[in-house]
């Protein structure tokens, strides 16, 4: 996880020695982080942004009202398989016994009083972390529009005019407003430790708030299966301080290609290719000419065995 | 001249599937053969392909079910194998094989296994509980039986002649659309699933039609054995809900083969429409199966714990809400598209109501055993292992109800882990606990107890090792349907589920053990008297097997519990009733509608994914000149003389007379 770009050797002879030890250095290290981070793997159990946070108390909350019920009556099947077995002289025997009112009020009262309480927690959450609510903050949201692509992410950051492939970058403790489509089929848009995920649709947009409380590297997927590319949807989710958040705008500003009509069609046809870059530029309203399909979806596999027709093939 | 069809369209260039395929093949073309050479050809069409018997229909659904359970059951070795190896490498199934397993394992599991599972014991049991002497429409029944196996032979050619779905076991749009999925393989699925369903919607309307219209004197709706009850409710789901699935699924093709816009992309298709519309059909689809398997542990833990059902009226009331229940649910199968809180909040709460009639049913077996004497056969070993898993399934099924838990475990692993955790847990223990129950009356003998336990442990432990990981790997972030991963976590717990999947393939190893060791021991397990379990309803009042005709005379309903009343009142007189007068029985003709029918069905359906128009219509209308004929046909019934049916009613009676007095003397 994030091993491989943590660092790249410099420009230079001299440097690029130099370099080659911090690489090896930084490698050994990544190394350790991804097996600290192995330890406490369960991402969605160890958020890291205030809806991810909130979301996992109210599993955890959820699951503690249901154990309470669920856990006595797996004891009492066990319990009572073994006391009422058929050589138990000892047990009582009620051959008739098929009716008590007393009981059957309970059997109904206690599923429904569980039920009225995990209602509300549901009523109440579902409110409270509604996707396309603004998080309160007293930061103004940064902008992101995410697109799925046959199978990779573009993220535009229209206010910053530049957008990447693959690789997100956020500012921490600031809350982030996503903004996301589809080029072609659905995905979802994940990153578990951050929080919701939500649909990615072509010629629709759905809203979605997250924010990390706190610098770091965490990993973002496509939830929702996409077709023969489906499991390298995945990418990195740098949160970093505000200061390097504007450093690495400025940086991204000078290099690479621009983000057009004509490379985002090019970028929208089936590829397995998911190494992560940067575009310097992103063409204004593009995500809305994606939305309504002025830019037109993903054109779907063009090779086959015999042909597309019979078994389509993705091209590498 | 074949449309689409030429020899590039076998994968000859994937050794995977067509070593598979080969194998398939070599053991069906062994098994005609040996039948064949054994002269049973005859017999075979004449007893069974033919057969418009319920019983035998039900048996042959419930045959289906347990061969493509083996099917499906490669498909998820396959995938366990490949997500256990496939840690920062590509495994051994490329993407494009990989897809098409896991869509294949949904599809066969849920359509072709869990279905006619279910309606394979519905069909031998439930003309039996209701003390009558057939289905409503027999022949219709074995139509449907053998378009259900068209559907499963579709699916299973698709795995040599070109590809089946890669989109899932739901084809979701626009994956599944022209643009996105230009192969055979959606075409595949989807035919196959058209053709099967109207065999499903046929049994629906069949099964509905024989509880509310057919029982014996005296069975009144509040005396139907509880089995009854979940019959008439999952039938009623089918007949409400398999439309839906027909009409989405007809939408999709009008896509794909008119050029139609419901669910494309473009020319203002909704993808939307095509998720509300398939899980319409889908929510109740899972009650469609659960119901039948809720009914078998209701008469499987009375039985075994000697005692009636607890709160039978309650029973019946939890089930006919969940019936109702059913189908206010379909939103919660995508709280993640972006609905608004309102929307997303009451089909939460919505979904969380199902849990209550369910829990019911949960504490009324408890309360069943109260006070009984529980003997640990077989079958109430497979209804405790599903009251203590499916209490875990429906916790975890209740915490994804929740919209913001939903939010982060939506389409994980942990979704997986849950719906196994009640499939397998409920409708597949369900299944077992009713082949392992109604066998010796099906076969005249029981099935081998040993080697049935050991099944039920490898089946119990198989399936927490490999499914607990499968939650633990969802709260890790790990979605569905993965091809390979680059996270060293998640790679142990894939280990682990791997090692699951194995221990499960002992208990079927163990299943099948237990059949052939049953069969050659049959004459030390055969059970005489009709009775083996000291049952309650009235298909024990029949000898085992039982005759065609089931009963001699429709037997006289007088209290819940119709049979038990009836062997309290002969263990009191110490006599059996008076022997009845015997009078010729009517049952109705053999027919080879249902398999003919069938055979042109399939034709049809793979010149429809081949694009061969002539043999299209071809098929078509030798499927509809079948109908004309058989509505053409004179005679209906066959009649069973006064005789025959004297000398089978004498012996079982003999039997019974028998037993009695074995257990006056023993008293």
């Amino acid at each position: 996880m994030g091993a491989k770009s943590n660092g790249r050797p410099g420009p230079t002879g001299i440097r690029r020695r130099k370099g080659s030890l911090t690489v090896r250095v930084a490698r050994g290290s990544a190394v350790a982080a991804s097996l600290g981070l192995a330890a406490c793997q369960p991402a969605v159990l160890d958020p890291q942004g205030v809806v991810g946070i909130a979301e996992k108390t109210i599993l955890i909350d959820s699951l503690a009202i249901m154990l309470a019920i669920v856990v006595p009556t797996i004891v009492a099947t066990l319990g009572f398989a073994w006391w009422f077995r058929a050589s138990n002289t000892r047990a009582t025997y009620l051959p008739a016994w098929a009716y008590s009112g007393r009981i059957e009020l309970i059997v109904w009262g206690i599923p429904l009083l569980v039920i009225t309480l995990l209602g509300g927690v549901a009523w109440i959450g579902s409110h409270q972390l509604d996707p396309a609510k603004p998080l309160a903050s007293s930061t103004p949201p940064v902008e992101i529009q995410a697109v799925s692509l046959d199978w990779r992410w573009l993220f535009i950051y229209p206010n910053e005019r530049i957008a990447t492939v693959n690789e997100l970058v956020v500012p921490a403790g600031v809350p982030i407003h996503f903004s996301l489509t589809s080029a072609s089929v659905m995905n979802a848009f994940f990153i578990p430790q951050l929080g919701s995920m939500i649909y990615t649709m072509n010629g629709m947009t759905t809203q979605l708030h997250l924010q990390a409380d706190t610098p770091g590297t965490y990993r973002g997927l496509s939830s929702h299966y996409s077709g023969d590319g489906f499991s390298d949807m995945h990418f990195q989710v740098r949160a970093v301080p505000a200061e390097a958040f504007a450093g690495w705008v400025a940086a991204t500003r000078n290099a690479g290609p621009t983000l057009d009509a004509a490379s985002y069609t090019a970028l929208a046809k089936q590829s397995l290719d998911s190494k992560p870059f940067t575009f310097r530029a992103a063409e204004p309203g593009l995500y809305q000419q994606i939305v309504t399909q002025h830019l037109p979806p993903g054109p779907g596999p063009q090779a086959g065995r015999p042909n597309r027709t019979v078994s389509p093939r993705t091209e590498e | 001249m074949l449309g689409k069809l030429s020899w590039e369209a076998i994968p000859f260039d994937q050794p995977i599937p067509l070593f598979a395929a080969a194998i398939v093949g070599a053991v069906i073309l062994a098994v005609l053969i040996w039948v064949a050479l054994k002269g049973w050809i005859p017999y075979l069409w004449r007893e069974w392909i033919t057969s418009v018997d319920h019983k035998r229909i039900g048996i042959m659904y419930t045959l289906l079910a347990m061969v493509m359970l083996l099917r499906g059951f490669t498909d998820a070795i396959m995938m366990r194998s490949q997500q256990a190896l496939a840690y920062r490498s590509g495994g051994y199934l490329p993407p494009e094989h990989y897809d098409q397993i896991f869509s294949a394992h949904g599809t066969l599991m849920i359509f072709f296994v869990a279905m006619p599972f279910m309606i394979g014991l519905m069909n031998f049991v439930m003309p039996l509980q209701l003390g009558i002497r057939d289905v409503a429409f027999p022949t219709l029944n074995s139509v449907s039986l053998w378009l259900t196996a068209t559907g499963a032979l579709l699916v299973n050619i698709s795995l040599v002649v070109g590809e089946f779905a890669r989109t899932g076991w739901l084809p979701y749009p626009p994956l599944s659309e022209l643009t996105y999925s230009p192969g055979v393989g959606v075409d595949y699925y989807l035919w196959a699933l058209q053709i099967s369903g109207v065999g499903t919607l046929l049994t629906g309307v069949n099964f509905v039609t024989t509880v509310l219209k057919l029982h014996a004197p005296g069975m009144t709706y509040m005396r139907m054995p509880m089995f009854c009850w979940t019959t008439l409710a999952s039938n009623l789901l089918i007949v409400a809900a398999f439309p839906i699935l027909t009409a989405t699924l007809a939408m999709l093709l009008l896509d794909r083969y008119l050029g139609f816009h419901f669910f494309t992309n473009a020319a203002g298709g909704n993808v939307m429409m095509f998720m509300n519309l398939i899980w319409a059909w889908g929510h109740p689809e899972v009650y469609i199966l659960i119901l039948p398997a809720f009914g078998i542990f209701s008469e499987v833990i009375s039985t075994f714990s000697g005692k009636p059902l607890f709160g039978y009226r309650s029973m019946v009331m939890a089930t006919m809400a969940i019936c109702m229940l059913a189908f206010t649910v379909w939103l919660h199968h995508f709280f993640t598209m972006g609905a608004g809180p309102d929307v997303n909040a009451i089909f939460g709460i919505a979904s969380m109501v199902i849990a209550v009639p369910t829990g019911v049913k949960v504490f009324n077996w408890l309360f069943t055993m109260y006070g009984g004497r529980v003997v640990y056969a077989t079958p109430i070993l497979w209804s405790l292992g599903f009251m203590v898993t499916f209490v875990i399934g429906g916790m975890t099924g209740v915490l994804l109800a929740v919209p913001p838990a939903d939010f982060v475990l939506h389409n994980s692993l942990f979704l997986v882990a849950h719906f196994h955790n009640v499939i397998i847990g409920g409708v597949l223990f369900g299944g077992f606990a009713g082949y392992s129950y109604w066998f010796p009356k099906a076969f005249g003998f029981r099935l081998h107890e040993g080697l049935g336990k050991a099944a039920f442990w490898c089946w119990v432990i198989g399936f927490y090792l490999a499914f607990m990981p499968l939650y633990a790997l969802g709260l890790m972030g790990m979605t569905r349907r993965m091809q390979h991963y680059d996270v060293p976590a998640w790679h142990p717990w894939l280990l682990v589920a791997g090692v699951g999947a194995l221990v499960i393939l002992a208990g079927i190893v163990l299943q099948i053990a237990q059949l052939a060791v049953s069969i050659r021991r049959r004459e030390a397990l055969r059970d005489v008297i009709g009775d083996p379990w000291n049952g309650r309803s009235l298909e024990w009042a029949t000898p085992s097997p039982p005759p065609a005709f089931n009963f001699p005379i429709l037997p006289r309903v007088e209290g819940a519990e119709a049979y038990w009343g009836i062997k309290q009142r002969a263990i009191a007189q110490a006599r059996l009733g008076e022997e009845p007068s015997y009078a010729p029985i009517e049952i109705p003709r053999n027919s080879a509608t249902g398999f003919i029918c069938a055979f042109f069905a399939t034709f049809m359906g793979f010149a429809l994914i081949w694009h061969i128009w002539w043999l299209v219509a071809l098929a078509a209308v030798g499927a509809y000149a079948t109908f004309v004929v058989f509505a053409w046909r004179d005679r209906v019934d066959e009649i069973i003389p006064a005789e025959t049916v004297a000398r089978i009613d004498r012996a079982n009676r003999d039997a019974r007379l028998r037993a009695l007095a074995g257990a006056q003397a023993a008293s």
